[in-house]
C-alpha cells in the first residue's frame, strides 16, 4: 500500500465536453475516493420564473441543457398544465411523445459516441454521430432547430407534423436501425470494446436502490424503474411497455440498455405514428395560476426521472419552480462505483452513468 | 498564409453552457461538418491549442478557469465566443450568477451568435478567426505583439459586468494604445 495522493481530475479535461471536477483520493494507481465539486455551469435559472411569465418560461426551461431539451419542455408544460387544469389536445401528446422519443435516440446515439471516444475507439464516435445527423435533420425539417426545438408550450405543441411526413420519419429510422444494427455489433460483441466494458464500475442492485439511482443507470443494475410505465401524457396510449433492464450492473450493462432503447424508442415512434388521431395540436390558454396552487410533473428523460415542482401565486409570474435533475439523482451512485476502480478507469467510470452537468446546476 | 492557419487546432471549454453550442462544436468536427477538411483538429491540451471556443456566460465560479486556459496557450491565438451566451449572456443574462458573456473575462475576436449557433456557423466563425490568427502571427514575427497574461485579481474583469462591453480591454486596442503611448 503506497502513500495517498490527491489528483484534481477536471473541470476542463478532453474526456469531458462538460466541466466537472473530482478529487480524486489514490493509493498507488487505484482510486480510494473520489469527491465530486460542482458549480461550474450554475446559473440559477429557477429564479428567472420571477422575471419571465409562465409562457415564456418554456423557452428558459427548453435552455436548462442542450441534448435533453425538448424533455425539459414537455416536463414544464405537463407541470403548468397540471397547475391550471388545461386538457391538452390528444393529438398533441402524440406529437410531444414522437418528438420525445426522436430526443431520446439523438441522446443515446450522442452518448455512445462520446463513451467510444472516452476508450479511444475514435472510428466508432465517428460513425455515431454520423447516424444522430439523420435525427437531427428530422429535428430540423419538423421544427427548425437542431437541438433547441422550441417545439413544445403550454397548451399544445407548436407545430403539426402532417401524417405523409409522418410516415417518411418511421421509414427514415427504419432505415437508420438497419445500419445501427452493425454499430450495435461492435459496441455488443468486439472484444476490445469488451475488455473496457465488463466488469468496471459494477453497482449492485442494492446499491442502485439504496443510491436512489434512476434512468439507464439503475435499469442496468436490475431495477425496474421506468416512469413511461405510469404512462402520462401520450404514453398511456402505448398497447404494451416493458423497460429494458439488464443484470450486469457494470459499465457493459449500461451501454447494453441505452443501446436497446434506441431500438425501443423506434418502435414507440412506429406504433404512435400508426394511430395518431386527426384534430387541433394547440389549445389556447387563458389566465394565470391561481395564488397558492401547486403542480408536480414527473417525466422520463433520456438519464431517467425528472421531477418539476411549480407553485401559482395569482399573477403570470409563477411563485417558485423547481427541478430534481437525474444526474442530481446519480452523482452518489458515481463517487460509489468510482471507489477502487483504476485511475485509468475513471473517465469510463463517469461516462458510463451519462452526466448532464448542465441539468444538475441549472 | 503560414503554415499556423493551414492546420490550427482547436480547444473548447464549457463555460456555463446548456451543451447545445457544445454538441454543435462537437459535431463540427464528426463526419457530416467534418472540420478536419481544415486541418482542425479538436486538443485537450491549452498548450498545443491556437483557436480557444468558449461557449456559455462566464460565472463566478469558472471565469478563473476560462482566463487559465487561456493565459496557458501561446501566441498567436484567437478567441471565438460560440453562441449568444458566449457573446452577451444570451437568455441567462439576468439570472443572479451569471457576470455575463466570454469578454467579461479574456479578449474575444470573434463573436458568433446563436442558440444553439448551428455547425455552419461555428465554420464561419473559425474560418474568420483565422484571419485574426495571421494577423496577430504577422504582428508575432514583427516583434510587435508580446504575449501578456492576464492579471491575477479579476478586479478589472469585474468592472466591466454592467453590460458594458470589454473591447477597449481587446488585444488589439491594447496594442494601438501602447504604439501611441510609444509615439
Amino acid at each position: 500500500m503506497g502513500e495517498r495522493t490527491v489528483i484534481p481530475f477536471g473541470p476542463h479535461h478532453p474526456v469531458l465536453p462538460e466541466p466537472l471536477h473530482f478529487d480524486l483520493v489514490l493509493e498507488d494507481e487505484v482510486v480510494v475516493e473520489a469527491i465530486p465539486q460542482l458549480g461550474f455551469v450554475h446559473r440559477g435559472l429557477e429564479k428567472l420564473v420571477a422575471k419571465k411569465d409562465y409562457m415564456q418560461f418554456v423557452l428558459v426551461c427548453e435552455r436548462i441543457c442542450g441534448i435533453c431539451a425538448f424533455g425539459h419542455s414537455l416536463g414544464y408544460s405537463e407541470t403548468i398544465e397540471a397547475l391550471m387544469k388545461i386538457e391538452v389536445p390528444i393529438r398533441a401528446q402524440y406529437l410531444r411523445v414522437i418528438w420525445h422519443e426522436l430526443s431520446r435516440v439523438h441522446s443515446h446515439l450522442l452518448w455512445l459516441g462520446l463513451l467510444a471516444d472516452a476508450f479511444g475507439f475514435e472510428n466508432l464516435f465517428m460513425q455515431c454521430w454520423r447516424l444522430r445527423e439523420e435525427v437531427l435533420d428530422i429535428f430540423e425539417e419538423t421544427t427548425g432547430g437542431r437541438v433547441i426545438l422550441t417545439a413544445c408550450n403550454v397548451g399544445g405543441v407548436e407545430q403539426d407534423i402532417e401524417d405523409s411526413e409522418l410516415k417518411a420519419i418511421v421509414q427514415r429510422l427504419e432505415k437508420m436501425a438497419v445500419e445501427y444494427k452493425g454499430l450495435l455489433k461492435v459496441f455488443l460483441k468486439d472484444r476490445s470494446v469488451k475488455n473496457r466494458l465488463v466488469g468496471v464500475g459494477y453497482l449492485s442492485k442494492e446499491d442502485a436502490a439504496k443510491f436512489s439511482t434512476v434512468g439507464p443507470f439503475a435499469r442496468a443494475s436490475g431495477l425496474q424503474e421506468d416512469l413511461r410505465m405510469l404512462g402520462f401524457g401520450g404514453y398511456g396510449e402505448l398497447k404494451d411497455f416493458q423497460p429494458v433492464t439488464s443484470d450486469g450492473g457494470d459499465g457493459y450493462a449500461r451501454s447494453e440498455v441505452r443501446a436497446l432503447e434506441v431500438f425501443q424508442s423506434i418502435d414507440i415512434i412506429r406504433e404512435l405514428v400508426a394511430k395518431i388521431p386527426e384534430g387541433p395540436y394547440t389549445q389556447k390558454v387563458k389566465g394565470s395560476p391561481e395564488a397558492g396552487s401547486y403542480a408536480v410533473g414527473h417525466l422520463e428523460q433520456p438519464r431517467g426521472e425528472c421531477f418539476y415542482l411549480a407553485k401559482g401565486n395569482g399573477t403570470k409570474f409563477l411563485e417558485r419552480f423547481r427541478i430534481r435533475t437525474p444526474t442530481s439523482q446519480n452523482v452518489a451512485g458515481m463517487a460509489h462505483i468510482m471507489q477502487g476502480c483504476d485511475l485509468a478507469d475513471v473517465p469510463i467510470n463517469i461516462l458510463t452513468i451519462d452526466p448532464c452537468i448542465s441539468c444538475t446546476e441549472r | 498564409m503560414s503554415s499556423t492557419i493551414k492546420s490550427p487546432w482547436l480547444i473548447h471549454y464549457d463555460a456555463s453552457s446548456c451543451n447545445g453550442c457544445d454538441i454543435e462544436v462537437l459535431a463540427c468536427l464528426t463526419p457530416m461538418y467534418d472540420l478536419e477538411r481544415f486541418g482542425i483538429i479538436n486538443t485537450g491540451n491549452p498548450k498545443h491549442a491556437d483557436v480557444f471556443l468558449v461557449t456559455g456566460s462566464v460565472n463566478e465560479r469558472n471565469i478563473k478557469v476560462v482566463q487559465q486556459i487561456y493565459n496557458q496557450m501561446l501566441e498567436p491565438k484567437v478567441v471565438i465566443a460560440c453562441g449568444i451566451c458566449a457573446c452577451t449572456g444570451g437568455i441567462f443574462k439576468e439570472c443572479y450568477n451569471t457576470l455575463g458573456g466570454a469578454d467579461v473575462a479574456i479578449p474575444v475576436d470573434v463573436y458568433a451568435p446563436g442558440c444553439a449557433i448551428r455547425p455552419e456557423g461555428i465554420i464561419d466563425a473559425v474560418v474568420m478567426g483565422l484571419g485574426v490568427l495571421e494577423e496577430k502571427r504577422k504582428a508575432l514575427a514583427a516583434g510587435e505583439l508580446v504575449s501578456d497574461p492576464l492579471p491575477d485579481d479579476l478586479s478589472a474583469a469585474k468592472k466591466s459586468v454592467g453590460g458594458k462591453t470589454v473591447r477597449e480591454s481587446s488585444f488589439f486596442e491594447t496594442l494601438q494604445k501602447e504604439d501611441s503611448d510609444a509615439a
